[in-house]
């Protein structure tokens, strides 16, 4: 028997790997979910006097999508974006975060506007409250204004499909 | 046209090593002695191939042919050509390639030094390197090829990622896998014995200079990696228990435990099964650390590849080479009788104690390191472990083997007289004793890990010195210099070894009690004071590298009003990725480091920043130690014993055939 043990916890570790390799080491869950989206007051980029706040979404179900001009996979999201727009699918809010440069109104009139609204997060503030890691992150928030589910990364087909139908759908959305 | 030839050559590399792994094997099984006589030939084909295929893709690289997928991604034209030339291994497919040339380099060099062993040992040994070698290579031409096109060709490169861009990562995984494959070596010797059945003290005696040469390596390997990270992180850190740092420190402490463990078994001929389960346990925890680093299983600052087909290929060969491996050892377990006894105060059972409590350690260090991932598979939540775990589990558990390595090379073997020997050790625990106890009040009173720590050191170097002091009674010459160069190099090799890990504990212990830091705002003018050194903020400048901005601080030091040097720490914007890096500035000497980094620019208009002054004790100590103790592995493995020892079994055959003819 004793011979046979490193056979066993090899065995045992293998198992544990081969679990390891269908999860996310990169999905950190969101203490908010469930919880209510912070609130926030911004000006609007290319209209400062325009504010938006999360209040003003109340009753319908909208993503806020953590993007900014400098960040290479939010342009490769940009296009799955710009197409749940055009097809009405669901309102999107983009808070353009830490954009020193000040480049997003230029960059959205060149490559299009997905975004309902986009709030100007200058200092990245707003970003802390949200518990954001790095751009892109994508927040999908309920009727009731509460967190209902966090993606960290950019959004392509394959993960809107298997990742944020299904919960849309949960909301009756 | 260069790549397709790559690609080729790696194909023809796989048909050879498949021949390598099957042939000589059915052959020794056998008794054919033309099919054992293939592997030496399939060996040196192999690497010819292998080393044309990674000519190929280091071509590729320094001529910036972005047609090829891993160059536009790894490279970028204003990249300088040495980098250029790093970043051919710096990637996923590039380092699996030169994993497979580092594999094929090893195997060449056992078929060339190999002439005197037995021709049925040489066939097993070679063919069970075949066999990984078919694995790695069937791995990269499947999921990983480092030779596929893109088209629209791009215009230009994404470049290397800016934290390899240093001279510590040049040579850091060369080393690295140099040490990890290496100890397949040992895990083919083990194999083979484990096959033959013939489990005798010879197997022990051939694969003990391959695995110290492994070990020294590695031992280089995680050291450069150490200091690279000390130096372009820009934290003053230089261990952080990261996963893919535990990943080379578990090979490392199963092959500290190995060497020692094989020197039991060549010399008295026990502790066999052990040793081989060390054998398999090495080299299987460098596979595992090629699975955790490329599978993304854990996430790490430096996972750079996150892929579940090329995870689930790895697992599946991990199953198969370590799960063969271990099912071969428990069938075969029964047949490996001990020999030699041993009293419990003997060299054996000092070095068993060694072997058990390395064991422990790196038990602590494997479940530190997959914790989060056993909490995550079963559904229990994300948790990190980080160094205050390793920390607090692995420096105690660690302090016992020190402790002992301080006594086991004074000890006979098979038994010896505890009084005896405490007797000659007496002065040596007296005086490292009281040093570690007083040592510690004249520096910024008493602290018990500066207490350990000082004791273990000056304990450590005492009993080299008293070892050397003993040898010397007993050895020939006329003067003392003439008897020093007379002891053997297995004996000169270990003993600074040793010694380099009393040097090496003594830094750690100073810089992690003793070091001092503070990050500061400094505007241009200003001043910050640290151990007696004043650290005066003159502003910045501009400056263009090759292929990176980047802002130039101007740190004057002085001490006591007098200026003693002007240090550059520079922030850089990397121009292909955009990713800033802090190139920090040291001043080193051999008592202390000084060490500035630059942080963030705080005010545009007055010029100030943020600016972290480091001040690092005795750091330099730990690669000192650590270069002895590669120096001494090497210097062991060169001892005359191993070629003598082969030589005259092998004229003993030849002597035996002689006289049947």
């Amino acid at each position: 028997m004793k011979r046979w043990l490193p056979l066993i916890l090899f065995l045992v570790l293998v198992g544990f790997f081969a679990k390891g390799l269908f999860l996310n080491p990169r999905e950190v869950p969101s203490p908010f979910i469930g919880k209510p989206a912070p609130a926030f007051s911004l000006p609007l980029v290319g209209n400062a006097e325009a504010s938006f706040s999360p209040a003003q979404m109340q009753g319908q179900v909208w993503l806020l999508n953590v993007w900014a001009p400098w960040c290479v996979s939010c342009r490769h999201e940009h296009g799955v974006l710009m197409s749940l727009t055009q097809a009405g699918r669901i309102p999107i809010v983009g808070l353009n975060w830490k954009d020193k440069d000040r480049e997003a109104a230029a960059l959205l009139a060149a490559t299009g506007n997905p975004y309902a609204f986009v709030p100007d997060d200058l200092d990245g503030r707003v970003g802390i409250d949200y518990g954001v890691t790095g751009t892109p992150e994508t927040y999908v928030i309920d009727g009731e204004g509460r967190v209902a589910m966090k993606h960290v990364g950019p959004i392509d087909m394959d993960v809107w499909q298997k990742k944020f139908e299904p919960k849309l759908k949960e909301l009756g959305v | 046209m260069i790549p397709e030839l790559g690609n080729f050559a790696l194909i023809i590399a796989l048909l050879l090593a498949i021949t390598q792994a099957v042939f000589p094997i059915y052959g020794a099984q056998t008794g054919r002695v033309t099919l054992m006589r293939l592997a030496r030939p399939a060996a040196h084909g192999q690497f010819f191939f292998v080393f044309l295929a990674y000519l190929c893709l280091l071509y590729s690289f320094v001529v910036n042919d972005f047609s090829v997928t891993n160059v536009a991604r790894n490279s970028f034209s204003q990249l300088p050509v040495v980098y250029r030339i790093t970043a051919s291994w710096g990637s996923h497919e590039g380092s699996l390639l030169f994993w497979v040339l580092i594999l094929a380099l090893w195997t060449l060099a056992v078929a060339l030094f190999s002439r005197r062993l037995p021709e049925d040992m040489v066939a097993r040994v070679l063919g069970v390197m075949g066999m990984i070698s078919i694995g790695f290579l069937a791995f990269l031409l499947t999921t990983s090829n480092p030779f596929l096109r893109e088209f629209p060709i791009p215009m230009d490169g994404n470049d290397m990622n800016p934290l390899l861009q240093d001279w510590g990562m040049i040579i850091h995984p060369p080393m690295l896998y140099m040490g990890y494959v290496g100890f397949a070596v040992a895990f083919a010797f083990a194999i083979a014995a484990l096959i033959s059945g013939k489990l005798d003290a010879a197997w022990a005696r051939w694969s003990r200079p391959w695995t110290t040469v492994a070990w020294a390596f590695l031992t280089l390997g995680i050291v450069l990696g150490s200091w690279w990270a000390y130096r372009e992180l820009g934290w003053g850190g230089w261990w952080f228990w990261d996963p893919t740092e535990n990943a080379s420190f578990m090979p490392w402490i199963a092959g500290t435990a190995l060497i020692h463990s094989l020197a039991v078994t060549e010399k008295r001929g026990a502790f066999k099964a052990w040793t081989v389960l060390l054998a398999l346990t090495a080299f299987s925890l460098s596979l595992l650390g090629t699975f955790l680093v490329r599978s993304g299983v854990l996430s790490s600052v430096h996972a750079f590849a996150t892929d579940p087909a090329r995870g689930a290929f790895i697992l599946g060969f991990l199953v198969v080479v370590i799960g063969g491996s271990l099912v071969l050892y428990a069938w075969r377990a029964p047949k490996m009788i001990t020999g030699g006894q041993f009293t419990w105060f003997s060299r054996e059972a000092l070095l068993l104690g060694n072997n058990v409590v390395l064991l422990a350690a790196l038990g602590s260090v494997l479940l530190g390191t997959l914790y989060p991932l056993f909490i995550d598979a079963m559904g229990m939540g994300k948790i990190s472990v980080g160094p205050p775990y390793f920390n607090a589990v692995f420096v105690p558990l660690m302090a016992p083997v020190l402790f002992l390595m301080g006594i086991g090379p004074l000890v006979r073997w098979r038994g010896d007289s505890l009084p005896d020997v405490a007797s000659r050790l007496k002065w040596a625990l007296a005086v490292a004793v009281a040093t570690g106890f007083l040592l510690p009040f004249t520096l910024d009173g008493f602290n018990p890990w500066a207490t350990l720590g000082f004791f273990l050191a000056i304990w450590i170097a005492l009993s080299v010195l008293v070892s050397f002091r003993e040898r010397l009674k007993f050895s020939q010459g006329a003067n003392r210099f003439s008897r020093l160069a007379a002891l053997p190099l297995g004996f000169w090799g270990m003993q600074m070894a040793h010694f380099g890990m009393a040097i090496g504990i003594a830094g750690i212990t100073v810089v992690a009690n003793y070091e001092s830091e503070k990050t500061v705002r400094m505007e241009v003018g200003s001043f910050t004071e640290m151990a007696g050194y004043t650290f005066t903020f003159r502003g910045h400048t501009e400056h263009d590298g090759p292929n990176y901005r980047a802002a130039r601080g101007v740190v004057e030091v002085s001490k006591d009003g007098r200026t003693l040097y002007t240090l550059h720490p520079e922030k850089r914007i990397y121009n292909a990725s955009g990713m800033p890096m802090t190139e920090a500035a040291l001043h080193p000497s051999i008592w202390r480091d000084l060490y500035v980094s630059l942080g963030e620019p705080l005010d545009e208009t007055t010029g100030a920043w943020a600016v972290s002054v480091f001040y690092k004790p005795f750091i330099n100590w730990m690669w000192l130690g650590a270069t002895l103790m590669v120096i001494g592995g090497f210097l062991a493995a060169a001892d005359r014993r191993y070629r003598i020892a082969v030589k005259s079994r092998a004229d003993a055959k030849a002597g035996v055939a002689a006289q049947g003819a």
